[in-house]
């Protein structure tokens, strides 16, 4: 982890809100959705930042704010000390290369009339950054690299499964060598025995690139294992920041008790005892 | 003494689906029992079955596709052979189910009051007016709060947890003995799922409704579970009651599951244990053990299918289907990393 | 409700009249474009002198600049003054005369286009993929296919001169004599019909099909309703919102103009024939007030389906209410 230096990503009251229109001639504004109402956080290079939240804590649209996928309403985001916020498409094009994304829904996320070749050298070929035959080979080897065989590159989405088809997505991700990733929910539409597999994955990935992560989800359990630090969002808030650890087993903050309260326990004992715990308490 | 009979006896349930690329066996031979007043939580992935059970015991995968043998007993009726009428007059009356994604499972364009009337109405004589008042006692016991005023809300009109109440009140509408829940809490967020198992469980605890769970979250099983069913590639791998699954689980792929499972109340392991490869295909299913192909400690007996039976001498309703000797599968679990769960801290 | 209700009537009343000023302009100036289309040569008759033709001009305002000229035509449509350039009579009577004549047939196939495409629509749902279904599918599209003019000439013919089963064309006043009226409108509604049933059964024999695999007609079963409730109640109630909508908008586009086809080949001597011969004489008159009529028809039932829309569905919401 890099301790010295500015941080690779820091966010700065960041805020996205979405106004409510109403009027009988004229629109005007009658409300806001305070999506993600003055957020701050840092991530480190080579760090993992795990983000979670319930639905509705605007976690999915901070993700997309940060990376200017929407326009934030005010707010300063600097990667690698360059603030993105204001800048045109033109300007952040050259950017992007750095901060890419992964999805939530494997089936949706890769289009499906492409060949899984030319999704994952899309970004490569876009870029001018290889063509032809060695564009193949760098395709094959990042196929390689998550786990897929070369001989997949003529293939269809369709024709995988879930867990596949999100490593077809972190190929793509991971295709133009960025130092950020951030992973909105990617592991949440897998089976269980899948997730672990892809967790593991974006660990070795990690080790091996150096690469930065903001990981977005609802299972806090699988946040923790891979963050190095994580933020509690909720209602556009952030409530609580701080080391993985420290946050589980030492929350400050009322609303991440509740929801550390609210994770089931997969030990029968350690459950019963908790409720019995909590019945004495009450 | 004899015990008194159970509530849901199954026996070498099998369903098989034809496709147009061929036939999927969706179920292979399933046989488990539900006693009146127990949580019998079926667990499974994708593709192991566990959804089709549940929903050909309510008849609803009847069609020219589907092929269903074996047999369901419920309340002394044969389900499986039961004519759809008959059928029909348990389903939501002595037998209800709840589904996985409640903003889906409600129609949209009724009121909520009008959708229990409806069911109470299609299996008693009552007035609309009866019906009504019960639906708003139904809304108001499950926790909706100002239950009068918002039985005339439209589904829509509610969030997530509020949803799964409204088609839980509309499940026990008429008192069944039995609810079937299909990944009841999946889509929910984890606070409201917390409540929605809690209420869930207050329901067994207090009216002794006996509860088939079908999920795939391995938390939530521990939470209220009092016997478990583990379903993989269609059949039932490992069968006991929920200390026995998870503290003494005897099939690899029981294991593996609950050691792949991150714990916020425990040191987080270097890397998390994983199961590799990928879930079978139902068309074209390995031979013999399904699991076979993913098991690290196959071996060559395993391309026989093992029979699901007690395999433990001090526990004879703990029945797994893994050819393993029970000491062997001890040392491979120990190895595996899974007894870390065993010794109370 | 009540005020989202008038929010929205009020913002779709200032659009439609946007939207008829628009085409309004858009039909004056074409007209006023295209060559040949000097109505003053013609109303001059055979051998027009240059000074009958500067007459008529005055007399008839054609040298007054465009927008005046545009501005008294506007008049006279509120007015009903309208008066046809070449037949010198009144354009208002004739679209008063002609419109029972186009109602008559707009309801009329209207009705029995919906009532078949939901008979026709359900049967090959519910036996989708049998040779019934597949049967159907072919016949829609035979239906969609055959040109609505040449059907009609088609039935006109054969039906109507040859073998004298229907009259070959032409209207009778329902006030009249009803049975003649509705004999002599039997075979312009089957003409008409074909090609609406065609597309909308198949329409919503996929919405059905789609419909049956929601969750909530699982739910519906697992609740213990018949097969029956099960169809008609929750079914049939949320596949016909889209069907029902798509046809208040056909609707108003045959009251508007859309059967000139039908009108014509039989003779019915409605708006929309009437708007074909006022096209083909180059008449701008009745070209512009037929055009109103229709253009204020089309928009009025585009206003009443969203209106419609959100009646019979909950979850739609007019303009103007919050996004949560």
């Amino acid at each position: 982890m890099n301790g010295a230096g500015e941080p690779l990503l820091e966010i700065r009251n960041l805020v996205k809100h979405f106004p409510v229109k109403s009027g009988v001639l004229f629109s005007r504004e009658v409300d806001r959705v305070r999506a993600v109402d003055g957020v701050d956080l840092t991530v480190a290079a080579g760090e993992t930042l795990g983000l979670v939240g319930e639905s509705g804590s605007g976690k999915s649209t901070l993700c997309r704010a940060v990376l200017q996928l929407v326009e934030p309403t005010s707010g300063s985001v600097r990667f690698e000390g360059r603030e993105l916020v204001g800048l045109r498409q033109r300007q952040l094009r050259p950017l992007r290369r750095d901060m890419q994304m992964i999805f939530q829904d494997p089936y949706a996320s890769l289009n499906p009339r492409r060949r899984v070749g030319q999704i994952v050298g899309g970004p490569i070929k876009l870029n001018g950054l290889a063509s032809g035959a060695e564009l193949r080979r760098q395709v094959e080897e990042l196929l390689d690299r998550v786990g897929l065989s070369p001989e997949h590159y003529d293939r269809f989405p369709h024709e995988f499964s879930g867990g596949q088809r999100q490593r077809i997505g972190i190929a793509r991700a991971i295709a133009l060598k960025p130092k950020l990733i951030v992973a909105d929910e990617p592991v949440s539409a897998l089976d269980v025995s899948i997730q672990a597999q892809i967790v593991n994955l974006l660990d070795d990935l990690q080790d091996e690139l150096g690469l930065a992560y903001v990981f977005v989800a609802h299972d806090i359990g699988v946040v923790r294992h891979i963050s190095d630090r994580i933020a509690v969002m909720h209602h556009g808030k952030i409530v609580e920041t701080g080391d993985a650890d420290q946050v589980c087993e030492h929350p400050r903050d009322d609303y991440t008790k509740k929801l550390l309260a609210a994770v089931p326990i997969p030990d029968p004992r350690e459950s019963r005892e908790r409720r019995r715990a909590s019945l004495g308490s009450a | 003494m004899s015990a008194p009979a159970p509530l849901l006896d199954v026996r070498e349930l099998a369903v098989s689906f034809s496709t147009e690329e061929g036939v999927v066996g969706a179920v292979d031979r399933v046989s488990f029992e539900l006693n009146a007043g127990e949580v019998l939580a079926v667990v499974g992935e994708s593709g192991s079955g566990k959804s089709v059970t549940a929903t050909t015991l309510m008849g609803l995968t009847r069609g020219p596709n589907a092929t269903i043998s074996g047999t369901a007993t419920f309340e002394g009726t044969e389900l499986v052979a039961a004519g759809d009428e008959e059928l029909r007059r348990l389903r939501g009356n002595r037998m209800a189910m709840i589904f996985q994604d409640p903003m889906s499972s409600l129609d949209p364009v009724y009121r909520v009051v009008d959708q229990i009337v409806e069911q109470i109405r299609a299996h008693r004589d009552v007035s609309s007016q009866e019906a009504r008042e019960r639906a708003i006692e139904l809304l108001d016991a499950v926790g909706i709060p100002e239950a009068a005023k918002r039985a005339d809300s439209y589904p829509h009109e509610f969030s997530g947890g509020m949803r799964q109440r409204v088609m839980i009140a509309m499940a026990l509408s008429l008192e069944p003995a039995l609810l079937i829940a299909d990944e009841p809490t999946t889509a929910l967020d984890v606070t409201v799922q917390a409540q929605i198992i809690d209420l869930l469980r207050s329901l067994n605890e207090r009216r002794g409704l006996s509860i088939l769970l079908i999920t795939h979250d391995i938390g939530v099983v521990a939470e209220i579970a009092d016997r478990v069913a583990v379903m993989y590639g269609g059949r039932i791998v490992e069968y006991g009651t929920l200390d026995e699954i998870f503290y003494e689980p005897q099939h690899p792929y029981t294991w593996g599951l609950l050691n792949s499972l991150t714990r916020i109340d425990r040191p987080r392991p270097k890397r998390l244990p994983q199961i590799p490869g990928m879930p079978p295909s139902l068309l074209a299913p390995p031979r013999g053990c399904h699991f076979r192909p993913r098991c690290p400690h196959a071996f060559d007996h395993c391309t026989e299918v093992p029979e699901l039976s007690a395999r433990l001498v001090d526990s004879p309703a703990h029945l797994d289907r893994c050819w393993l000797e029970p000491e062997r599968k001890r040392e491979l679990r120990a190895a595996d990393g899974r007894d870390a769960l065993e010794q109370p801290r | 409700m009540r005020s989202e209700m008038a929010r929205f009537v009020v913002r779709r009343l200032l659009s439609m009249l946007l939207v008829l000023f628009a085409v309004s302009v858009i039909v004056f100036l074409i007209f006023n474009v295209i060559p040949n289309g000097d109505p003053a040569v013609r109303m001059a008759g055979k051998i027009p002198t240059e000074t009958q033709i500067e007459a008529i001009r005055e007399e008839w305002g054609f040298d007054e600049p465009l927008y005046v000229q545009y501005a008294t035509m506007m008049k006279n449509l509120f007015t009903g003054e309208t008066v046809s350039y070449s037949t010198q009579q009144s354009v208002t009577e004739e679209i008063w005369r002609g419109l029972p004549r186009t109602l008559s047939l707009a309801v009329g196939a209207a009705l029995i286009w919906m009532a078949f495409a939901i008979a026709l629509g359900l049967y090959s749902a519910l036996r989708a993929g049998r040779f019934s279904d597949r049967l159907l599918a072919v016949l829609a599209l035979v239906g969609i296919s055959m040109p609505v003019f040449w059907l009609g000439a088609l039935m006109s013919y054969y039906l109507g001169s040859k073998a004298g089963i229907f009259p070959e064309g032409g209207y009778v006043e329902f006030t009249a004599n009803p049975l003649d009226w509705f004999w002599h409108l039997v075979m312009p509604w089957t003409a008409l019909s074909v090609l609406f049933i065609g597309f909308y059964s198949r329409v919503l024999r996929s919405d059905i099909i789609e419909t049956m695999g929601e969750d909530y007609v699982r739910t519906a079963r697992a609740k213990g309703l018949s097969e029956r409730q099960v169809l008609t109640k929750h079914v049939l109630r949320n596949s016909l919102i889209p069907i029902i909508t798509l046809w208040g908008l056909d609707f108003g586009a045959v009251i508007g103009g859309a059967a000139i086809l039908t009108e014509t080949v039989f003779g019915l001597q409605g708006v929309g024939e009437y708007a074909a011969e006022a096209v083909s004489g180059f008449d701008l008159p009745p070209i512009m007030a037929v055009t109103m009529f229709g253009a204020f028809f089309i928009v009025a039932f585009n206003t009443l389906v969203d209106i419609a829309y959100a009646a019979l569905d909950p979850r739609i919401r007019l303009e103007g209410e919050a996004a949560k």
